[in-house]
């Protein structure tokens, strides 16, 4: 059957693709900015000191804008627009330098690459501000992978993990494979699957709180999951299911745990034993 | 027949349901399973990716294009299906619904109806209101015939009683029927089949939904599995069909994609067993089907959805069932706790038009935004995007005017208040470094509960120093060994 015949769909609405096309990527920067992510910031600061080294040993110069914040992101999904629009105008303009956006969170990136044209929908002057930096945000290991073409030496003791890809990477920024495919290049360390592997962790943010026993429920399965596969530990790339899961995990007096990514990668290469 | 229970008797919130669905493990099981074996049959009914997302292209655009057209194409439809010799009706609430349905009875002295499977039909409750006013109506489907048997509601849009597995079914069966349990899923389907046959030529109307309208032919699809919507539109002499105003399509060329597409997402068939394509009744020289062929056109709040270009890809649905079969809060806690008609993601984007957001605040939060739903919805509703957007209606003012009915309940101004406060926190460097310091050499203070937060976790407790700290000490350290900078 052809398309031909439906090329012209009137007022087909924009339909976000469930995974955006692959994208181009650039030749590895001198310098780019890196966005911490509110949850980092306050609960992983060392996962994001750990990115900026991973950053520099690449012969990357990090800034840190000390007037970043948040993306605005727990606004917007709570239905609070113009509180969400708010926040997010102001990360754009301290994100406004030109340099490559780094984020060690997908959620955070998705909002920069997909969620600020509908945020700013109504705001045409703001909206060219909004695609250029959707267009130089990139996710941390999507950045190593893609822009570094990173090519790392394991200085590690041999190890079984297992990996916690947010939604967000799988839909919104088409990044879950990139973590995968980065561990697979390290020669010590094993990724053990789990089951259900693409269900969500149960964070989604306010839902957490909002229905709390439904994503209790949720995060619950995840962590026996992640248990089961066999790995002595767990790690992700989005510091919101981070909080999520080991927050569970302490409630459930588990000892096992989940790392974000950039701090175990940090380990793996620079032989220092994390941070 | 047992009547249905009124939802209005079980626990009214969707938060106190879900508490109850989640503390039923066999229920939880139940759904697991299913689930999975949904999703897995799904996968499988697509082994070609570039071809199902080209597919899904066409699906959406077919259907964006068919609602572009909507007026125009149920007129089309009405001019056709009249020259055809049927009958059609419109009716804007379920409550004309159920008027012009019982009158159609009526006028025939009917009192037994037979139904195929139908969510229309059970938007309308029409069982109950047909059965306040002397007629019964059998259930023909399997599914719909156990929940009818057990006095419940479907808690899927395809298989209504997937939240029961064999065993519970031939309890049931033994309790209601007096028939010996069976764990025999064929004996269990033979005793469902034994007692429908018999209502299929007693009945005297039979009760139809409807897949596709097409408006150039005035032609009513019907897919299914087991025969029973056959029978039910071609056995008694009466046929009675019912349908949203959204499942009008241009030609039957535009089925074709779209019939793929449903029976791929809903159960991993190629196609299903039965495809009635009904366009008038009996002609003079011919042996079967009904004498007489009724449609009724449904609105119920559809044409609300329609009027706003974002919502109106609402109604693109084609009722397949993929976005529950996917959804990690659906599998956790089934189609009941939704309490409404549709459950799952299609149903938190559609009730609100049809009942009002008033009736179900909670709907539009209860997802955690993973965008499974999307990913799979075979005619690409931006199933996520729209429960965004109704949870801004949610929280509007209610001084702003409404776009879907109901909306504002949510809207709270301690709660916008509170938000306002984080986005100046937010917005302001300033303060927003004000508040790391705080939190950095207070946090250790924080309580140990946070509200709903700590019933499933420990609190989160804020690092000694900041991102915000850390960063800067090693950029100046960089900086003063005369690093790159
Ligand atoms: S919203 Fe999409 S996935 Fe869900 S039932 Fe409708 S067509 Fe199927």
């Amino acid at each position: 059957m052809s398309e031909r015949f439906y090329d012209a769909a009137p007022n087909a609405t924009r339909v976000a693709p469930a995974r955006p096309a692959p994208r181009e990527y650039p030749a590895k920067p001198a310098e780019v900015t890196l966005f911490g992510t509110c949850v980092v910031d306050l609960f992983f600061p060392e996962a994001g000191l750990d990115a900026i080294r991973l950053l520099e040993r690449e012969g990357i110069r990090v800034h840190f804008p000390q007037e970043q914040s948040c993306c605005g992101q727990p606004a917007w999904t709570s239905g609070y627009v113009n509180e969400a629009r708010d926040v997010a105008r102001s990360q754009l303009d301290v994100l406004d330098n030109g340099l490559p956006v780094v984020v060690p969170s997908g959620s955070c990136a998705g909002m920069f690459r997909q969620h600020y044209r509908e945020v700013f929908a109504e705001e045409p002057e703001t909206l060219k501000r909004v695609e250029d930096l959707a267009g130089r945000t990139f996710e941390l290991i999507e950045f190593f992978l893609h822009v570094c073409k990173v090519e790392w030496k394991d200085l590690g003791q041999s190890t079984q993990i297992a990996l916690h890809t947010s939604c967000s990477a799988r839909r919104e920024m088409n990044t879950h494979l990139h973590a995968r495919e980065l561990l697979a290049k390290l020669d010590n360390v094993e990724r053990l699957e789990h089951n259900h592997e693409s269900e969500c962790c149960g964070f989604g943010g306010t839902f957490s709180v909002r229905m709390p026993e439904v994503s209790g429920a949720m995060v619950l399965d995840k962590t026996r999951a992640l248990r089961d596969s066999g790995a002595v530990e767990m790690v992700t790339a989005d510091g919101g299911c981070l909080l999520n899961i080991n927050g569970s995990l302490d409630k459930q007096k588990q000892t096992f745990r989940g790392r974000h990514l950039a701090s175990f990668l940090w380990e793996r290469i620079s032989g220092e034993g994390g941070s | 027949m047992s009547q249905r229970i009124p939802m209005t008797e079980l626990t009214s919130s969707f938060r106190g349901r879900a508490t109850e669905a989640l503390a039923d493990s066999q229920l939880r099981t139940n759904f697991r399973v299913a689930m999975d074996s949904l999703m897995q049959k799904r996968a499988d009914a697509f082994p070609d990716e570039q071809e199902r997302e080209r597919l899904r292209e066409l699906g959406n655009h077919i259907k964006a294009r068919a609602l572009s057209q909507l007026p125009d194409a149920l007129e089309q439809l009405e001019d056709k299906l009249t020259e055809n010799g049927v009958h059609v009706h419109w009716a804007e609430t379920t409550e004309e619904a159920n008027r012009i349905v019982h009158s159609i009875i009526e006028s025939k002295q009917g009192s037994q109806v037979v139904k195929g499977k139908s969510m229309v039909s059970e938007e309308m409750e029409m069982n109950d209101y047909l059965a306040d006013r002397g007629i019964e109506c059998l259930e023909s489907d399997m599914g719909e015939y156990i929940v009818q048997l057990d006095g419940e509601k479907p808690s899927h849009i395809i298989m209504p009683a997937i939240h029961k597995n064999r065993r519970q079914v031939s309890q049931l069966f033994h309790n209601k029927l007096g028939v010996e349990e069976t764990d025999d899923v064929n004996e269990l389907i033979q005793i469902g089949r034994r007692t429908l046959r018999k209502k299929f030529l007693e009945a005297d109307v039979g009760v139809s939904g409807v897949n596709f309208a097409i408006a150039e032919t005035g032609t009513l699809l019907l897919v299914e599995n087991e025969g029973n919507g056959r029978m039910s539109t071609t056995v008694p002499p009466v046929h009675v069909a019912v349908t949203g105003i959204e499942k009008v399509v241009a030609n039957l060329r535009d089925v074709v994609p779209l019939l793929s597409l449903l029976t791929r997402s809903a159960l991993g068939q190629p196609i299903t067993t039965y495809v009635n394509m009904i366009s008038g009744p009996r002609k003079p020289d011919e042996l079967d089907g009904p004498e007489e062929v009724y449609l009724v056109l449904l609105d119920n709040g559809r044409s609300g959805a329609f009027a706003d270009a974002q919502m109106r890809q609402t109604l693109n649905c084609i009722r397949c069932g993929a976005c529950m079969n996917h959804c990690p809060v659906y599998t956790r806690v089934g189609g009941h706790t939704y309490g409404e008609v549709y459950p799952g993601p299609i149903g938190k984007i559609i009730t609100p038009h049809m009942v009002g957001l008033d009736h179900v605040p909670d709907h539009p939060s209860a997802s955690s935004l993973c965008g499974a739903c999307g990913e799979v919805c075979p005619v690409k509703i931006p199933i996520p995007e729209l429960l965004q957007r109704l949870r801004q209606e949610n929280v509007k003012s209610p001084d702003e005017p409404p776009v879907v009915k109901g909306s504002g309940t949510k809207h709270s101004r301690k709660e916008r208040a509170l938000w306002r406060i984080w986005a100046a926190l937010n917005s302001r460097p300033g303060l927003y470094k004000g508040l790391l310091w705080a939190a950095t050499r207070f946090g250790k203070l924080t309580p140990g509960k946070l509200g709903p937060w700590t019933e499933n976790h420990t609190a989160p407790i804020p690092a000694r120093r900041s991102l915000h700290d850390l960063a800067k000490a090693h950029l100046n350290a960089e900086q003063n060994q005369g690093g790159q900078s």
